[in-house]
C-alpha cells in the first residue's frame, strides 16, 4: 500500500477521534443539541472504506456520519458548524448532526430514518447505470437496519438489477440498546447478503487496511458491471449509542475489550513497526490534528447562525 | 383540435418528453409489455426500450426511495404507483426524503421526480379504494396536483416533468376514459393555478378531479333553474390558488367545496377555512362541504354508492347556501 494513503488514513482516523470527542465536549455545553451520535470505534470502517472510492463516485450513509464526511473530505470547520446550527455549515445548519452532507464531493448525507436510505443509494447506483457514468456508491448502514423491509427492498433491486453499489453493513453489534441476538433470526449479516445471490465478505473492521482492501475488490466487481457487492464489517462502538445512552444494556468488560483493539492506536504501531511513520512524524500528525480541532470548534462558535429571514429558503428548487 | 381520452393525454406527455429529454425515465410495476394497470403507458415500451421504461417488483417504497437517489444522480424518472393507496406504503420515502431533502440540506439538490398514481373505486372494497390527496397536500415540499380534464392533464404532466421537484401527479380511474380537446405537441399548464371552468354569478362550488364532471352537470341542471353556478377546477393542492376562489366568492357571496374523500381534515377542511379568513364579510352563509361518508369503503354495490358523493349530495348542499 501507498506510504501516504497510509499517513492520509491514520491522520483521518485521528481527526475523526478528536473531532468526536471535542463534539461530546460541545454537546455537553449545550452547543450542539438534539442528538450526537458517536463514530468512537467504528473510525476504520469509514476510512478504510471511503478511501477507496474514487471523486466520481458516491457515499450514502447512516445518521452516526461525521466519519464518513471527514474520510470524504469535507473540511471540519464547516461539518462542526452545521453541527452547531450554523449559517457557515454544510447544509446552512438546516440538516444538523444527522444530514451532514457535500454535493461537491458527492457526500450526499447522512439520514436519520433507519434503513430509509438504502433505496436512495441504489437509486444513485441506478443513475450511473443509466447515464453509463461507471460511478459506483458506498451505502453505510447499521446491522440493525438489517431488519427492516426497505432493506430487503433495497438488495433485492441492486442484485436484479446489477447495479454498481457497494453495501458496507457496520456491524457494531447492537441496535440502540438491544443486541444482535435479540434483532436478528440471522447472525451473521452476509447471510443475508446471500439470500440475494449476492457475492459478500465479513472484514475485521477495527482494520483500516483489511477494509481497504475488501472494499477495492467490491468496487471492482462493481464497476466491471457484475452487480452489487457486500461487505459486513465487524466493529464496535466504544461510546453509547447517543449522548443520552448509559449503556446498562452491555458490559464494561465488554467494552473494555473492544477498546483493546482501538483500530487508530493498531494503525499507529504498525506504521511504527513498518517504519511508515517515525514518532516524530505521528507527533506531528497528532498535534495538526488537535490544532484542526481546536480550530473548527472556533470556526463553528464564532459563525452566526442562518438568518430568520432565510427560514422558507429552499423549500422548492423551482418556485411556483 | 384532435379530442382524445385523459389516458391518451397522460401518454402524449410521457412520450413527447421522452422523446425530447433523454434523461425522462418510467418505472413501476406492470408499465412496460404489460402496458400499465390502466394502459397509460402503452406502446412506450416498445418506442424506448427496457432501459428507459422499466417493470419494477412490487416494492413501492423501495420504488419511490429508488426514483428519488436515481433523480438525485441526474435523471428524471416518472415513478407509477398503481393506486393512491399503496402510496401509503411508500409514504416515508415520499415525505421524509423526496419532500424534504432539498430544504435539509440546504438546497445542495433537488429532487426532480413524478411519482404518478391513481384515486379510485369500484367495488374493490377497502384498502383500494380511498384517496389521500390530503396528506400529500399536507407536506411543504411537495407539489400535488390533480388534473381533472384531458387538456390539464397533458399540460400539467408536462409541467411536473420538467419541474425540479416532486410532484404527485394524481389521477383517477373514473377519469382515464374521458374525451376533451388536446392540442397536438407541446404546451405547458403551470402547476400551482385553479381553474374557473364555468361561470356564474348566484354560488361558487370548488371541486377537482373526479368530482368536477357531477359539479358542472349539477351547474347545467341549475341553470335551467336559475341558478348561476361558478365552478372553480383547483387542479393544484399544494401550492393551493386561492386567489381566484376568494375572487368568486367575492362576486356570489356563497361556496360549497366538494370532494370524494372523507370529510374531516379534508381538502374541503383547508380551503373553507383559508376562504374564511380572506373573504369572511363576503360570505352570506356558512361554507358547505360535500365529501365522503366516513366508513372504510365497503364492498356492496348499494353501500359503496353511499359513500361517494352524488350529484344529489351537491345540489342539496348548493341549495343549503342559496
Amino acid at each position: 500500500m501507498d506510504a501516504l494513503l497510509q499517513r492520509e488514513m491514520y491522520r483521518q482516523m485521528l481527526l475523526i477521534r478528536q473531532f468526536e470527542e471535542k463534539c461530546a465536549e460541545l454537546y455537553a455545553g449545550a452547543k450542539i443539541g438534539g442528538f450526537l451520535h458517536l463514530y468512537i470505534g467504528q473510525e476504520a470502517v469509514a476510512v478504510g472504506a471511503v478511501n477507496a472510492f474514487g471523486p466520481g463516485d458516491d457515499i450514502i450513509t447512516h445518521y452516526r456520519d461525521h466519519g464518513h464526511a471527514l474520510a470524504r473530505g469535507l473540511e471540519s470547520g464547516p461539518v462542526m458548524a452545521e453541527l452547531c446550527g450554523r449559517e457557515t455549515g454544510v447544509c446552512k445548519g438546516r440538516g444538523g448532526s444527522m444530514h451532514i452532507a457535500d454535493v461537491s464531493r458527492r457526500m450526499w448525507g447522512g439520514y436519520a430514518i433507519v434503513g430509509g436510505h438504502l433505496p436512495l443509494a441504489v437509486g444513485l447506483a441506478h443513475g450511473h447505470q443509466y447515464r453509463k457514468t461507471g460511478g459506483v456508491v458506498a451505502c453505510f448502514f447499521g446491522d440493525a437496519s438489517t431488519d427492516i423491509g426497505e432493506f430487503h427492498e433495497a438488495m433485492n433491486f441492486a442484485a436484479l438489477w446489477k447495479l454498481p453499489c457497494v453495501f458496507i453493513c457496520e456491524n457494531n453489534l447492537y441496535g440502540m440498546g438491544v443486541p444482535i441476538t435479540m434483532n436478528s433470526a440471522v447472525q451473521q449479516i452476509v447471510e443475508k447478503a446471500r439470500a440475494y445471490g449476492m457475492p459478500s465478505e465479513r472484514v475485521d473492521g477495527m482494520d483500516v487496511e483489511a477494509v481497504h482492501a475488501a472494499t477495492l475488490k467490491a468496487i471492482a466487481h462493481c464497476r466491471a458491471g457484475d452487480g452489487p457487492y457486500f461487505l459486513e464489517t465487524m466493529t464496535y462502538r466504544f461510546r453509547g449509542h447517543s449522548m443520552a445512552d448509559p449503556e446498562l444494556y452491555r458490559d464494561k468488560a465488554e467494552v473494555e475489550e473492544w477498546k483493546r483493539k482501538d483500530p487508530i492506536n493498531a494503525y499507529r504501531a504498525l506504521l511504527l513497526t513498518k517504519n511508515v511513520l517515525s514518532e516524530a512524524d505521528a507527533a506531528e500528525i497528532e498535534s495538526s490534528v488537535t490544532a484542526e480541532v481546536e480550530a473548527c470548534a472556533r470556526f463553528a462558535l464564532e459563525s452566526p447562525f442562518p438568518a430568520e429571514s432565510s427560514l422558507y429558503d429552499h423549500v422548492y428548487a423551482t418556485p411556483v | 383540435m384532435p379530442i382524445i381520452t385523459y389516458r391518451e393525454a397522460l401518454r402524449q406527455a410521457i412520450q413527447e418528453e421522452m422523446r425530447q429529454d433523454p434523461g425522462v425515465w418510467i418505472l413501476g410495476q406492470n408499465i412496460a409489455a404489460y402496458g400499465g394497470t390502466y394502459a397509460v403507458t402503452k406502446g412506450l415500451f416498445e418506442e424506448f426500450g427496457a432501459e428507459r421504461v422499466r417493470d419494477t417488483p412490487i416494492a413501492e417504497a423501495g420504488i419511490i426511495g429508488m426514483a428519488i437517489g436515481s433523480a438525485m444522480n441526474g435523471t428524471r424518472p416518472i415513478a407509477e404507483i398503481m393506486s393512491i393507496n399503496f402510496t401509503l406504503v411508500a409514504i416515508d420515502q415520499i415525505i421524509n426524503h423526496a419532500a424534504k431533502l432539498h430544504y435539509m440540506f440546504g438546497g445542495q439538490w433537488s429532487v426532480p421526480m413524478v411519482i404518478r398514481t391513481a384515486s379510485g373505486y369500484g367495488q374493490l372494497s377497502a384498502t383500494h379504494s380511498q384517496t389521500f390527496e390530503n396528506f400529500y397536500a399536507y407536506i411543504p415540499g411537495l407539489k400535488v396536483v390533480m388534473p381533472a380534464t384531458p387538456y390539464d392533464a397533458k399540460g400539467m404532466l408536462k409541467a411536473a416533468i420538467r419541474d425540479n421537484d416532486p410532484v404527485m401527479f394524481i389521477e383517477h380511474s373514473n377519469l382515464y376514459g374521458i374525451k376533451g380537446e388536446v392540442p397536438e405537441g407541446d404546451y405547458v399548464v403551470p402547476l400551482g393555478r385553479s381553474d374557473v371552468k364555468r361561470a356564474g354569478t348566484d354560488v361558487t362550488v370548488v371541486a377537482y378531479s373526479s368530482m368536477l364532471k357531477p359539479t358542472l352537470q349539477v351547474a347545467e341542471g341549475l341553470q335551467g333553474q336559475g341558478v348561476s353556478v361558478e365552478v372553480v377546477d383547483l387542479r393544484s393542492l399544494r401550492p393551493l390558488d386561492l386567489a381566484p376562489i376568494v375572487a368568486s366568492v367575492k362576486k356570489t357571496n356563497r361556496l360549497v367545496v366538494v370532494e370524494e374523500g372523507w370529510r374531516s381534515y379534508g381538502v374541503g377542511a383547508e380551503v373553507l377555512a383559508s376562504v374564511q379568513e380572506q373573504a369572511f364579510d363576503w360570505l352570506d352563509a356558512p361554507i358547505q362541504r360535500v365529501a365522503g361518508k366516513e366508513v372504510p369503503m365497503p364492498y356492496a354495490k348499494n353501500l359503496e354508492k353511499l359513500c361517494v358523493p352524488s350529484e344529489a349530495d351537491i345540489e342539496a348542499a348548493i341549495r343549503a347556501v342559496l
